[in-house]
């Protein structure tokens, strides 16, 4: 295994005209841990990830991604569904976005497009029926069962995913970019709208992907207790640039985190952060 | 807070007659704003040319008097049967047997239209009339693979059709190529159409795709009206040859099929040659785009009708996905061109306005966006319904626009809005409208 990180940002800046939304950011994730990228509203957080994923091309800085067999890919300069095809990288949105009109397991068909591509040789031989592409429609069908198991989601695999329950959404699309089989998985704020006990089971969710799959994970997320408890590394972020990075630990007695995150009332982010933990 | 809308949507269905009223006398106003004038007062020129009128208040009171009346009741009906409640309206047992209605429907119109030329040998009218339906059944079936799968607005479908056709007319006569070596040409240069068509409106979207797609039908239809050394120009393509069973020919001569079998030669052996092959091609396309559905790529459309963007964020890559949507669409029109002019013998710019556009797509709308047996159903009752009121003369567009309308009102997304899943674990079932996106446009 590659002990380089999986992803590394380096002096990463992104301005739309004159503002600036994120400058110089430099951080690291590292290889089948789950990293945490926090920080107050319009910290620049969805557009560091929306840089990351290809969304944005980046006016300055690099971004690597280093996979398990030493390849290394700047992110900067693929774009589009490129990042998700041959960088395997995935993403989830902060507002969800499934496919609603289709069911819960032809979302997750839908997310292994590529390979079941190549095994209908590019239609034409899927379209006359050869019992390769079968065969490779079958296992897919197998690995989105799998996830539909792991979600709890089994028993509404055919139902229409806009007809699911808001939680069970959240839950498909973390299975649906994860059907994709990516390197590194990065989240948008997966919790958001989520009840306590919600929140629980996404967290056991993303550290059986950490430690069973070993899929490295990036994540960004606004319900501290989900952030504290799974997160190995947590690097925070302040109107465009880094504050402060370290374990759940270290970050929830920075000062200056406690001051940038809740205002300068640190009753109040001391409360806040209490509660998380 | 919560119960507001709840509240509100009780009043205005029960809290009637005041509200009924009112409407009735707004909806009256306006008829009479509007009719006293164009009805009111009636103008005409004189025996010494000068401008004579007179009211006519009997004719006015009358028209002000039915929107009245005719607005109350269209309320009533609107609260009573109104276009979200009809479902709960239909008891279960009606929605059970209208589901075992709806399993054989297909499969009973299949054989129902297998047997049309043996059971209407000996009329000709009602051959002619099947073989343009299933003409239109089959460029709805290629449209929906644009519009209804891959949720893109089409609205320049005729261009394909016209490439179609005029790559058979011009192939044929210049070259003395056969229709059946013509057919796989018409449909590759349709779809090779398709593509060129799909770079520019790649980036696209909702009316702006539309309009292009509008002024490309155009383009193409000028083109071939100006490029008067190829086609013809308004004269068009004539003496394109009929098609031949497969190298026998269906005429009168000694070498002719008739001959051949050994039967007497009657004209309608090419008429119901005919009717089996665009019932064959219908049925082709029919059968590719159901497979096609099931299939990655097919998948792929309707993702990216529902999502464009979480397509992107899983590696699919838009751009082709749109292009083989336009390019499979356009060839199947490619196909049906190629169809029309081996059956018209003759071609010109003339079939190939706007209005076929339009109505290509309102069948596709009208059977709901998607569904197979819906735009069959839906290319039945437009072509066939317009026959129908032939009888009403000057008044059929009103009839069939107002047809239209009611149907519209009924079912907003068309005769078949629901959708069925292209694979499944245990069972399918069918995906109300509600969720189903109808695309970017």
């Amino acid at each position: 295994m590659s002990g380089e990180p999986i992803l590394s940002v380096d002096r990463l800046t992104m301005r739309f005209g004159g503002i600036v939304a994120v400058q110089d950011l430099s951080f690291a994730a590292e290889r089948k841990k789950i990293t945490a990228l926090i920080g107050p509203n319009g910290a620049g957080k969805t557009t560091v990830f929306n840089c990351i994923t290809g969304f944005y091309k980046p006016s300055g800085g690099a971004i690597r991604l280093t996979h398990d067999d030493g390849r290394q890919i700047a992110l900067e300069r693929l774009n589009d569904f490129r990042i998700a095809k041959q960088a395997k990288v995935a993403r989830t949105f902060q507002n969800i976005r499934l496919f609603p009109g289709m069911t819960a397991l032809e979302n997750l068909m839908v997310a292994q497009h590529n390979a079941l591509m190549l095994a209908s040789g590019f239609t034409f031989l899927g379209l006359i029926g050869v019992p390769t592409y079968r065969n490779a429609e079958k296992q897919a069908i197998a690995l989105a069962t799998d996830w539909l198991k792991r979600i709890n989601l089994l028993d509404r695999a055919d139902d229409a995913a806009g007809n699911l329950a808001y939680g069970d959404q959240r839950r498909l699309e973390i299975a649906r970019a994860m059907c994709t089989e990516p390197a590194l998985l990065c989240l948008d704020e997966p919790a958001a709208g989520l009840n306590a006990r919600e929140s629980a089971a996404l967290s056991e969710l993303l550290l059986s992907i950490r430690d069973e799959l070993g899929t490295s994970i990036l994540l960004i997320e606004h319900d501290m207790s989900v952030v504290m408890e799974i997160s190995d590394h947590i690097v925070v972020m302040d109107h465009g640039v880094k504050i402060a990075q370290g374990t759940p630990q270290e970050v929830r007695d920075d000062p200056k985190v406690i001051a940038a995150y809740l205002g300068t009332d640190e009753e109040e982010a001391a409360a806040v952060m209490e509660s998380g933990s | 807070m919560t119960a507001t809308p709840h509240e509100t949507k009780n009043a205005s269905r029960t809290a009637g007659i005041p509200f009924l009223l009112k409407t009735a006398f707004i909806n009256a106003a306006i008829a009479l704003v509007l009719f006293s004038l164009m009805v009111g007062i009636r103008t005409e020129a004189g025996s010494d040319g000068q401008l004579t009128y007179w009211a006519r208040f009997g004719d006015l009171a009358s028209l002000v008097a039915a929107v009245f009346g005719g607005s109350i009741v269209i309320e009533l009906l609107r609260q009573w049967i109104g276009p979200t409640g009809t479902e709960k309206l239909v008891p279960a047992s009606v929605q059970s047997s209208m589901s075992f209605v709806g399993r054989y429907l297909a499969p009973a119109l299949l054989i129902f239209t297998l047997l049309v030329p043996v059971i209407f040998y000996n009329q000709r009218y009602i051959l002619d009339l099947a073989i343009l339906v299933l003409t239109y059944v089959m460029l709805g079936w290629g449209l929906n693979v644009v519009v209804g799968l891959a949720g893109l607005l089409d609205l320049g479908y005729v261009a394909f059709y016209a490439v179609g056709a005029y790559s058979y007319g011009l192939l044929a006569t210049n070259f003395g190529l056969s229709f059946w070596v013509c057919l796989p040409l018409a449909g590759i240069l349709a779809a090779f159409w398709g593509v060129l068509l799909g770079f520019p409106v790649l980036r696209l979207r909702g009316d702006y795709l539309a309009i292009v797609t509008l002024a490309f039908g155009e383009i193409i239809r000028l083109v071939i009206i100006n490029w008067q050394d190829l086609t013809g120009g308004p004269n068009g393509v004539s003496g394109i040859p009929r098609p031949s069973f497969f190298g026998i020919p269906l005429d009168n001569s000694d070498d002719g099929l008739a001959a051949k079998l050994g039967i007497e030669y009657s004209p309608t052996h090419r008429i119901v040659f005919l009717f089996y092959l665009i019932l064959a091609l219908a049925l082709l396309t029919n059968w590719v785009t159901i497979r096609l559905r099931r299939l990655p790529i097919g998948r792929a459309w309707e993702a990216l009708r529902e999502d464009e963007v979480a397509c992107r964020a899983l590696g699919i890559n838009t751009t082709t996905t749109k292009l083989t949507a336009f390019a499979t669409g356009a060839m199947f029109g490619g196909f049906a061109g190629a169809f029309f002019a081996t059956r018209q013998g003759f071609i010109s710019p003339e079939s190939f306005t706007f209005q076929e556009s339009a109505l290509v797509l309102a069948i596709v709308v009208l059977g709901g966006m998607g569904s197979q047996l819906g735009v069959a159903l839906a290319a039945l009752a437009m072509i066939g319904g317009f026959e129908l009121f032939r009888s009403l003369e000057t008044y059929r567009m009103l009839v069939f626009g107002m047809a239209m309308v009611l149907i519209m009102i009924w079912r907003p997304r068309g005769l078949i809005g629901h959708r069925a899943p292209t694979v499944y674990l245990t069972k399918a079932q069918t995906i109300s409208s509600d969720l189903v996106k109808e695309g970017h446009g």
